[in-house]
């Protein structure tokens, strides 16, 4: 601790004002907790306010709503409830000092600050994957963007990225941004995707056809070439190992090259705290209350998992509030036994990893290859459930029961041919 | 003349085929519910958009304020219709919800405020 800086006291501090963080701190408020939620932006919202499309909301509000629209609502409620927040304030540290003393420790303009609190909820969103981590090399341009910096300079700022773009990635944000740099006049010359699938929803693979878009599957974007701006970027296509086919390069003209190749949990400030990572979420293992492996350290939205949907975002959110009073109140998440979740065929993904059976719960997850005509099963409990299509780009979310989860010692997801 | 393409109802995503002789639907196929077929042939018929930009705002936080039509907007319509959004200036405060211009009868709303 510092003695010079101010010291502040809560029960709760949400880190993160996304959506995730604010149906945390709204939660924690109408559960009676003192609670304090800060953001570094200078606004709430997260993500939310550049993503202006509509496709949010659906099952949260059963209305669909733009991402803005989403965002002012949570915000609008959080300001109703009288929940105290911070914007421009960024997180520096938290240290955990004993299961009830976690002390978080943040700048903002007025000066720096440390809390103390009970219990932190972690809803600090995700980071981009950039063009280094996927491999693309070559001159050091201009020109070179992640989807969200083109969209915030877009679709906050109003300004253009470019007006030649060439996309690397076909999931929903790509696809997505296609469509904004499209009706804004650019002229989007390729999308580029490794897969030989699209990584979208349907409807946003329309998007390509709307605007006579070519899609490259089986593609991949190696080398960015020019002087001061991208002036042109390689193409090469690869097998089904995805392995580059030698002779197949060719190369593309574009001013402009935006890297969409998937979103990572932001948990860098847990790990240093010792909370357990999650390899194939890249977010903590968590129980079902999405309390950490660190106690008192609950975690929701983006850094818990990559979500397709915001609605679940906000669900997470409520939860690890419920768990922070739970945790609160008897100074710990108490569970008999924990029953373990492990993953099985065609399941690439899940959380939570471990469930109390005191509880229903939502498990969510992520299937490695897109198949049909499947079934969900959980051979333990002798659960099955049929389902029609299953994708990669879209996250599955399943009910249990508590008196399912007590049935069993461990549970193993897997989706088979039915 | 055929047209092929994957129904955007529902999570399904239907492979549909219309079938459309002198402008007029003869055929629907491989859909599995009744609002696919209606989707399918506004579809082929008269496709629409719900549409989404940004205008300049003076006095706000931030220097645009999103916006979105309040219905969808006949698909060939579009790009005249972002020209007009484009020609837009709007002063603080904006109200998320209000509407802000319109154009042919449609409203233009606000997502965000400023
Ligand atoms: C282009 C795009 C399109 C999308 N389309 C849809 C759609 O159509 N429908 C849908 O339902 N979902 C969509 N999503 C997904 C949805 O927007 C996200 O899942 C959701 O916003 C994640 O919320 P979050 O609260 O976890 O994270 P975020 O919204 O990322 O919020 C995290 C917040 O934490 C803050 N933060 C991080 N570190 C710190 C720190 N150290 N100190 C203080 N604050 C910090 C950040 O400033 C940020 O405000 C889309 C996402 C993108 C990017």
């Amino acid at each position: 601790m510092f003695p010079e800086i101010p010291m502040l006291s809560y029960d709760v501090v949400v880190v993160g004002g996304g959506p995730a963080g604010m149906a945390a701190a709204i939660r924690a408020k109408e559960l009676g907790l003192k609670v304090l939620l800060l953001d570094e932006n200078d606004y709430l919202g997260g993500i939310l306010p550049q993503c202006i499309h509509p496709g949010f909301g659906l099952h949260y509000y059963r209305e669909e709503l733009t991402g803005p629209e989403f965002a002012s609502r949570l915000a609008k409620r959080l300001v109703e409830l009288g929940v105290e927040y911070r914007t421009a304030a960024r997180v520096l540290e938290i240290k955990n000092y004993s299961d009830l003393e976690k002390v978080v420790i943040f700048t903002s303009p007025s000066g720096a600050y440390q809390v103390w609190a009970k219990a932190v909820i972690y809803a600090a969103g995700a980071r981009e994957r950039h063009a280094f981590e996927i491999g693309i090399v070559g001159d050091r341009v201009s020109g070179i963007y992640t989807a969200g910096e083109a969209q915030t300079l877009m679709d906050l700022y109003g300004i253009m990225p470019g007006k030649e773009i060439v996309i690397v990635g076909s999931g929903d944000v790509g696809l997505i941004m296609a469509r904004r740099f499209a009706l804004e006049g650019a002229k989007v010359k390729a999308v580029v995707e490794l897969m030989p699938y699209p990584g979208g929803l349907a409807r946003n693979v329309m998007i390509l056809k709307d605007f006579n878009i070519p899609l490259y599957l089986s593609h991949k974007v190696v080398e960015v070439r020019g002087k001061g701006r991208v002036e042109r970027v390689k193409v090469v296509r690869v097998d089904e190992n995805l392995n580059e086919i030698p002779g197949s390069e060719f190369w593309i003209e574009a001013d402009t090259l935006i890297i969409s190749a998937g979103l990572v949990p932001s948990v860098k400030k847990l790990k240093k705290i010792g909370v357990e990572i999650d390899p194939a979420t890249g977010g903590p293992v968590v129980n079902d209350r999405l309390e950490t492996s660190v106690p008192g350290i609950f975690v929701a939205g983006n850094s818990l998992l990559i979500n397709d949907l915001v609605d679940y975002v906000a669900e997470q959110g409520e939860l690890a509030a419920e768990g922070a009073k739970e945790f609160i109140e008897n100074g710990g998440i108490e569970s008999r036994k924990w029953v373990k979740v492990e993953k099985g065929e065609n399941v690439r993904l899940i959380a939570p990893h471990y469930l109390s059976g005191d509880r229903d719960v939502y498990l969510y997850l992520r299937v490695s290859k897109p198949m049909e005509d499947v079934e969900l099963r959980i051979p333990e409990i002798g659960k099955r459930m049929k389902l029609p299509v299953v994708k990669p780009a879209e996250m599955l979310r399943i009910k249990l029961k508590a008196e399912e989860i007590r049935k069993a010692e461990r549970l193993t997801v897997e989706v088979v041919k039915a | 003349m055929i047209y092929r393409f994957t129904c955007i109802v529902c999570p399904l995503g239907c492979s549909i085929e219309v079938e459309v002789e002198d402008g007029k639907v003869k055929e629907v196929k491989g859909c599995r519910c009744p609002r696919g077929k209606e989707w399918a042939v506004q579809e082929v018929t008269s496709p629409r958009r719900v549409v989404m930009s940004v205008v300049p705002v003076e006095g706000g936080a931030l220097p645009t304020v999103s916006v979105k039509t309040a219905e969808p907007v006949p698909k060939e319509k579009i790009p005249e219709l972002m020209k007009f959004l484009a020609k837009l200036k709007l002063k603080a405060p904006v109200k998320v919800g209000e509407t802000v211009a319109e154009w042919e009868g449609i409203k233009i709303v606000a997502t965000r405020g400023a």
